[in-house]
């Protein structure tokens, strides 16, 4: 930095990149800070007063209808929602685990020929699934149940990818061997030497597939009539279909909405190390 | 990588010497226990999903004896997938993806590597603040991030519109021609982020004596972010180009909640949304048939990316 020129040229520099990224951020977060705003309005004010200023606090009471309409119909799909991505997301995580781990740890014949099958299913559009699941559903009469949902949810491709990669990075052949010949059985040593060992590339499957689960919206759309059984995705969907005949309804989609979105938000900020070396470790050939 | 390091293990361990203490590991029941809970499931709702829709696809309903007969399936060869070229509505949901796909995806990976090259730059101040607002809308589902953007294109509740109103301009976010780039937006907005850390998490894996020699020989920031960062991390913008793709051909979601709003987008707006209404109808071997195509079409984009970039760079 002794160069005359280049400090300028630095400066200029550090400047044109700082204007560039605060025009990107106020891209990112406007559309946040448009519903914050927005969801603490009165019904009335929404139209009437300019959306990206704060006007009459009135959160407490659109909270409060959001979670009385139709006996409680919404506090029930964020239940659902809970349900359908934390479950799914531990139980997916597990058998990814145990999957991703005996890929990685075993000698078989049939190894190689198994990885690459699930390496197909990554690229499988799971949109393309969902209709002829819903056929195959109907004729086992699981459509309309948690089940029709809950199942297809578990399996995910991606994270057996991940789960042997991580296995091969960080449990080492010999602390296993050790374990063999200790007399321990092949779960035991899983759930006692790699477990511990594969714990945050676990963390990193687990939120992986509960973000995927969260959003998912085409799969509960085909499997699911029963209101009572949605998760919030579609729930806030249909109303959001029916404020044109109930306008009232708008409040309680933005409210809904906001209330969706918080609670995600901050577990992936709390959680961000585990997601860089999931995109760090998924992104390697 | 995974394909050198386990080529050259044995493969199985001859019959007889199970349980040997170093190298034959554990017994096949055991692998078997350790692989089925993954692969039950797998088969079941993902293969043998597959296998149904491929069948399906062959199948027609007739009718015996006009409108009024009874109906049954049979075989019917290609004519499902013959249907499915003849219909106008399937062409025009390629194209509008087609057009989609061309434009959107190329804009969100630009923008994504300049952000991820800017956080990797000692540069810029506030990483961490930029870093995760760009992140964020990741953890927004595509529905409610539609729904959001919607009442920033509505014309009556916008306060975008609005600003824009105020200095003369008269923007219609859902008129006919716009309506498409709107949905493009909020998957732009969507996905940015996404896109951005995985390439971000493989500049950060680059050791930092590779510039240290650049940067001696006196290139600058720009030189050494485009001639040596990008083409290391070449095969993470190759995987976000292809789960891009993917993303596209699958579309469903956003122009499904713009649709509530705007009367611009037809039920058939996309190959997904067609599926959907085909099968609503009540006509699955359609529909089944025109969820083959999509995967067809899905899997030769993607491979065909992958070969051709692979090819180009030499690896």
């Amino acid at each position: 930095m002794s160069n005359p020129s280049l400090h300028r040229e630095s400066r200029m520099s550090r400047t044109a990149v700082m204007a560039l990224m605060l025009v990107l951020a106020v891209y990112f977060l406007l559309p946040i800070y448009f519903l914050i705003v927005a969801a603490t309005k009165p019904q009335g004010e929404l139209a009437s007063t300019n959306g990206l200023v704060f006007t009459h606090f009135n959160l407490w009471d659109n909270l409060h209808t959001l979670f009385t309409r139709s006996d409680g119909i919404f506090g029930r799909w964020a239940f659902n929602t809970v349900i359908y991505a934390v479950f799914g997301a531990a139980v997916g995580t597990l058998i990814s685990a145990l999957c991703g781990y005996a890929l990685a740890k075993f000698r078989f014949r049939g190894r190689e020929f198994l990885f690459s099958v699930i390496l197909g299913g990554v690229l499988v559009p799971t949109t393309a699934l969902a209709l002829p699941l819903f056929l195959l559903f109907s004729a086992t009469g699981l459509v309309n149940t948690y089940l029709a949902v809950f199942l297809p949810s578990i399996v995910s491709p991606f994270g057996v990818y991940l789960a042997r990669i991580f296995a091969n990075a960080s449990v080492p052949q010999e602390l296993l061997e050790s374990a063999r010949l200790d007399g321990a059985g092949e779960f035991r040593t899983f759930f006692s030497v790699a477990f511990k060992l594969m714990t945050p590339a676990l963390v990193t499957i687990f939120l992986f597939q509960f973000v995927a689960i969260w959003n998912n919206f085409f799969l509960p759309m085909v499997m699911l009539q029963k209101e009572s059984l949605f998760p919030i995705t579609l729930g806030l969907f249909e109303w959001n279909g029916q404020t044109a005949r109930a306008p009232l309804l708008q409040m309680s989609v933005i409210t809904g909405s906001l209330v969706s979105i918080v609670p995600v938000i901050v577990v992936f900020i709390l959680l961000q190390r585990f997601w860089r070396t999931g995109l760090a470790a998924g992104s390697l050939k | 990588m995974t394909d050198t390091a386990t080529r050259a293990l044995p493969v199985a361990a001859p019959a007889g010497t199970r349980r040997r203490l170093r190298g034959g590991g554990p017994r096949p029941g055991t692998i078997a226990a350790f692989l089925t809970p993954f692969f039950l499931p797998f088969v079941l709702f993902y293969l043998v999903p597959v296998g149904y829709a491929l069948w399906q696809s062959f199948l027609v309903v007739r009718r015996t004896g006009g409108q009024y007969g009874t109906s049954y399936t049979t075989f019917g060869g290609f004519e499902q997938y013959e249907q499915v070229f003849q219909n106008g509505e399937f062409w025009s949901s390629i194209g509008r993806i087609g057009l989609f796909g061309i434009v959107q995806v190329p804009v969100m990976l630009f923008v994504a590597l300049i952000i991820a090259l800017l956080l990797d730059t000692p540069l810029l101040k506030l990483k961490a603040f930029f870093r995760i607002t760009a992140f964020m809308p990741y953890a927004v589902p595509g529905v409610i991030a539609a729904i959001m953007w919607s009442y920033l294109y509505s014309p009556q509740l916008s306060p975008v519109v609005d600003l824009l109103q105020d200095i003369g301009l008269h923007p219609d976010f859902l008129g006919p021609g716009a309506v498409l780039w709107s949905a493009a937006n909020v998957s732009t907005w969507l996905w940015t982020g996404y896109n951005m850390l995985i390439m971000f998490s493989a500049l950060q894996s680059i050791p930092q004596e590779l510039y240290e020699a650049a940067r001696i020989d006196g290139a600058s920031n720009w030189a050494i972010a485009w001639r040596i960062k990008v083409p290391i991390i070449a095969p993470s913008i190759v995987l976000t180009t292809v789960f891009s793709i993917i993303g596209t051909l699958q579309l469903y979601a956003e122009p499904a909640v713009l649709r509530q709003i705007s009367s611009n987008i037809s039920s058939t707006f996309t190959p997904n949304m067609l599926a959907y209404a085909v099968a609503s109808g009540n006509n699955y071997q359609q529909a089944a048939a025109i969820s083959v195509v999509i995967a067809v079409i899905t899997f030769v984009l993607s491979f065909g990316f992958m070969r051709l970039t692979s090819k180009k760079a030499g690896l």
